[in-house]
């Protein structure tokens, strides 16, 4: 090699200034990867657990990144081809068997660790729960979630699921059509549904509140709308709740306390989050409530010659009769137990008025 | 018009199509009525029958089987090469034998399906720009990314590699063309008629098939027509992958000139020889798939319903043991483009060669081994996450190899930061961090928080942007001057890489964010949480969309009128680069015989190959070691 000075042998120096810009920038980018809020709230038993494995993925991570990085931008800093240099080659080095062995048990190093606490960590998040531990039959449905909490006294349904605080729950997860998954990301866990077996896990919520129930798995039309939600309450609280969905006749739940005098329109366009009811105008387009969706029929027009009870059944039970062009099994039918028989009636009434032009 | 018909061509192509529909619609009437189903008539069912056969009519009709139905009957078959080499463009749009022009025409075709594949991503942004309903009801925004990633995989990066190594694999062994011209040529036109099938899936009733490029069964399996399109489409891309992988499998162990042993093939060659292993033994698994939904749709066969002793998990099982094998289908050609590019741009022989290609052999290896860690969630037997969870960790060790030996190469090089080194080095950073993502999600207890969420969609764009897209750039600046004779422009070159390279971070960093914090993938509407950085990320895509078209005009324009750039601008020791640009219309006078590795940069008189210099072409205007075997 000639002697630009550029090109001269990596010295001790150079070594000890890239180990530091490596522990530099390795030390800022876990500080910044840590700092972010990557997690929602913990909700579960479970979710310290996974957000302390997350940590202990970034802090191994991030230095990989740093060193490949680093060790790239200072070849292309430190031996860029300059002018006069265009013949030039490089030195012919073949390899190094010491170097290749190193970067070969490093990685393998690394990783048996991270495996190991993995799937140690994996044996204690599926710990089978205990006897008599609570279960919650978890049913999906296109687009919608239902639940059935099993009681001593028969099991309760409910549109929205409950859960007592610092109890350890059993989710048995079933679907009636398509594949779904039951995730709520507060408890870190989920699984999918699959029709024709039934999936399982267990946790202990330990959090007070409201958090999101989310379809993972992607199931039709409706799936950016299937979210629900899980309502984590204190002992005394579940019990009185409990108790008030079982009183409720037969299975429907009530509508996160629904007034007598239902807004038609308002369960039309938004749906009833609270109980996973669908927004009917999400898929449907009525000219009254301004809605366009062509997913399903044009109410406007297929409505014509329907009177509110054909209204009413269509709703309740949407795959009797399919319009041309369209598919079976689409539309929920679960609007039997998500509305109570007040709102049904009410956006029956709505929809009635709006395609026939009365009231 | 009569002549015009009879010769293979598009007029042809036309006239066996309409006939194929015509014989499909008297096949479905006739057979029903012979069994007096009722109606007689069935739209549907003429649909499916057409879809599998109208395609062979079509490329009856352009030409693919001419020769073999000619050889196969009896009668004189003559190979006076007609079909071989493009003396006109129009020649690119005939059935052609040529491995130079097929390659061409494969690169064409699939950047034209990555254009389409692109602005369904614009779309997808455009919808999730905010919360709630932007542009499309969520029909056809299902049906708007199911289509961007089938397009994208099995129109894209699929076949765009086999494109590029088409073109340079039989140059860089010293052979003539591929071993099976015919079935080249075959495989390349089943392309066009896979991705035209897919794109035509948006006027089936009902809407384009959207249950995702996965199509998990059942709802693949009650989708409306239009699934049936992606279910019969991907049968034609597949066999068009097999036919290709096995083209060169028989071109690289058989053709290869005198004197190149395995262990002096560049490693494009290996990293090609791998990939051929993996489509050939994975693809017919999609396949199944696939016509077990087909199957389970046209004739009521259950393997996927429940209710009458069908296994949903199957699906997935059969799926991913075809499609995780994919990824590495559409990274290891990648691989073997950025080796050559390092070694030849940084002037020094790829550090650790027989670690390189041994830990390629070690991917395909372990690629078989780790399907299920798609299913973590599935449902599956709970036990299988723990042994699938290793064997995708391992991977990341010769993964590891490979990235530290480039960065080895670069090391004490002689470094040109030209457009195609830009893409080279920035893949490497890259995908350094699609790799660790991904160790991320082989861990169970995580994987369980963050599968089907955003977090697996910035790891696959990490993966196959980062990783896939950097490379098949790096491949295209770097072998366009060989392709075109031609050179592109340097500078548009550098600001579509800085563009690109800016804001693909933009786009898909956040989405590991937003991911774990809970948003699921494939949504066309999201918690009003989510909505700022989703603006962000739509906003950052459009320019990253915008990006490549500084691409395509570069191409375009460079192709057409970009200063001639000798046989061998990059001072190159592998033996494409020792032929004219483009190469002659056979490749050599003589075969070369193969002396000695094929990155000896730096070593005094070393040489790689020996060819005997046809007169007329001059000697390469840069003259370094290359200059000894001239």
């Amino acid at each position: 090699m000639t002697g630009q000075s550029h090109r001269g042998a990596v010295t001790a120096k150079n070594w000890i200034a890239l180990l530091a810009i490596i522990v530099v920038a390795s030390a800022i980018g876990i500080a910044f990867m840590l700092a972010l809020n990557w997690f929602p709230e913990q909700g579960s038993n479970v979710a310290p657990m996974i957000d302390t494995f997350w940590d202990v993925l970034v802090i191994v991570s991030v230095p990989i990144f740093v060193a490949v990085t680093t060790m790239l931008l200072f070849s292309v800093w430190r031996w860029r081809q300059k002018p006069g240099e265009e013949d030039l080659d490089g030195p012919p080095i073949h390899g190094s068997t010491k170097l290749e062995v190193i970067w070969t048990i490093i990685p393998t190093i690394v990783i048996a660790a991270l495996t190991t606490y993995a799937a140690i960590l994996l044996v204690d998040i599926q710990a089978a729960p205990a006897k008599g531990t609570r279960v919650v039959n978890v049913n999906g449905v296109q687009f919608a979630w239902d639940f059935e909490t099993e009681t001593p006294a028969g099991p309760v349904k409910s549109g929205r699921l409950y859960l007592p605080i610092n109890e350890p729950v059993k989710f048995n997860v079933r679907s009636k059509d398509v594949i779904h998954d039951f995730w709520v990301p507060a408890f870190r866990l989920k699984v999918d549904a699959v029709p024709g077996i039934t999936t399982t896990y267990n946790l202990t919520p330990t959090k007070l509140g409201t958090f999101d129930v989310v379809c993972a798995e992607l199931c039709g039309l409706g799936h950016a709308y299937m979210r629900q939600t899980v309502t984590v309450l204190t002992a005394e609280r579940y019990a009185t709740v409990m108790a008030g969905l079982a009183r409720a006749s037969g299975a429907k739940p009530p509508a996160g306390g629904a007034a007598a005098d239902v807004a038609g329109e308002k369960l039309f366009v938004s749906g009833n989050p609270a109980t996973g009811a669908t927004a009917c105008g999400a898929c449907h387009a009525l000219k009254a409530a301004g809605t366009t969706a062509a997913t399903g029929p044009n109410l406007d027009e297929m409505l014509t010659k329907d009177d509110a009870a054909a209204i009413m059944e269509m709703i309740v039970d949407p795959n009797k009769e399919i319009v041309p062009g369209y598919s079976k099994g689409i539309m929920p039918a679960n609007y039997a137990t998500t509305l109570t028989k007040a709102e049904l009636a009410a956006l029956v009434k709505y929809i009635d008025q709006s395609v026939h032009g009365k009231g | 018009m009569a002549a015009k018909i009879r010769q293979p061509g598009w007029y042809r192509a036309l006239a066996f199509s309409i006939l194929g529909v015509l014989v499909c619609l008297g096949l479905s009437t006739g057979l029903r009525a012979a069994f007096s189903v009722d109606p007689v008539y069935d739209g549907t069912s003429v649909l499916q029958i057409s879809l599998l056969m109208v395609p062979l009519f079509f490329l009856g009709g352009i030409g693919c089987f001419d020769y073999w139905l000619r050889w196969a009957s009896g009668r004189t078959v003559v190979d006076d090469h007609a079909d071989h080499g493009a003396k006109s463009w129009r020649d690119y749009f005939k059935v052609n034998t040529d491995h130079k022009v097929i390659g061409i025409q494969y690169i064409c075709v699939s950047f034209f399906f990555m254009f389409i594949g692109g602005l369904m991503a614009m779309l997808v942004r455009a919808e999730l720009a905010s919360p709630g309903r932007q542009f499309v009801d969520p029909n056809t925004y299902n049906g708007v990314f199911s289509i961007h990633a089938t397009l994208l995989i099995f129109l894209f990066v699929i076949p765009v590699f086999a494109g590029i190594a088409n073109y340079v694999l039989p140059l860089m062994i010293g052979a003539p063309d591929m071993a099976f011209p015919r079935l080249n040529a075959l495989s390349f036109w089943m392309l066009p008629v896979a991705g035209t099938m897919m794109l035509l899936s948006f006027l089936a009733p009902g809407g384009s098939f959207a249950a995702g490029w996965t199509a998990y069964a059942p709802l693949s399996v009650d989708a409306p027509i239009g699934q049936a399109f992606f279910t019969i489409a991907v049968q034609f891309a597949g066999a068009s992958s097999i036919a290709t992988a096995l083209n060169f499998l028989v071109t690289i162990i058989t053709m290869r000139a005198p004197g190149m042993t395995f262990f002096r093939m560049p490693l494009l060659v290996w990293a090609n020889f791998s990939t051929s292993l993996l489509v050939v033994i994975a693809t017919p698994f999609i396949a199944a798939s696939q016509f077990m939904v087909l199957l389970d749709r046209a004739l009521g066969f259950n393997f996927f319903n429940p209710a009458n002793g069908g296994d949903i998990l199957m699906y997935q099982h059969v799926f991913w043991f075809y499609s995780h094998p994919a990824v590495y289908i559409m990274l290891l050609p990648g691989f073997g483009i950025i080796s050559e590019v390092l070694a030849t741009r940084a002037r020094k022989p790829v550090f650790g060669y027989r670690m390189m290609a041994f830990s390629l052999l070690a991917i395909v290896l372990l690629g078989f081994t780790v399907w299920a860690h798609h299913m973590f969630v599935s449902g599956m037997s709970d036990w299988i996450r723990i042994p699938m969870m290793i064997t995708t960790a391992i991977i990341a060790i010769p993964t590891g190899i490979k990235i530290f030996s480039w960065v080895a190469t670069l090391w004490r090089g002689v470094i040109k930061m030209d457009t195609p080194m830009l893409w080279a080095v920035g893949f490497i950073s890259m995908f350094t961090l699609g790799g660790i993502s991904g160790v991320m999600l082989a861990m169970v207890p995580l994987d369980i928080h963050v599968s089907d969420t955003y977090f697996i969609v910035a790891h696959i764009h990490y993966v196959l942007f980062g990783g896939s897209m950097f490379t098949i750039m790096a491949g295209i600046y770097f072998w366009f001057p060989k392709m075109t004779g031609r050179m592109y422009n340097e500078r548009l070159g550098k600001i579509h890489f800085w563009l690109t390279f800016v804001f693909f971070n933009v786009t898909f960093a956040p989405m590991h964010l937003i991911g774990v914090q809970g948003m699921p993938r494939r949504v066309s509407d999201y918690a009003d949480q989510f909505a700022t950085w989703n603006m962000i990320i739509s906003i950052s895509s459009f320019i990253l969309g915008f990006a490549s078209l500084i691409f395509l005009y570069n191409m375009i324009v460079s192709w057409r009128s970009g200063p001639k750039a000798g046989s061998n601008p990059w001072n190159s020791l592998t033996i494409e680069w020792q032929v004219s640009s483009p190469p002659p219309i056979f490749n050599f006078d003589s075969i070369p015989s193969v002396v000695g590795g094929p990155y000896e940069y730096g070593v005094p008189g070393a040489v790689h190959a020996i060819l005997d210099q046809p007169a007329e072409t001059p000697v390469a205007a840069g003259v370094g070691a290359a200059s000894e075997e001239n």
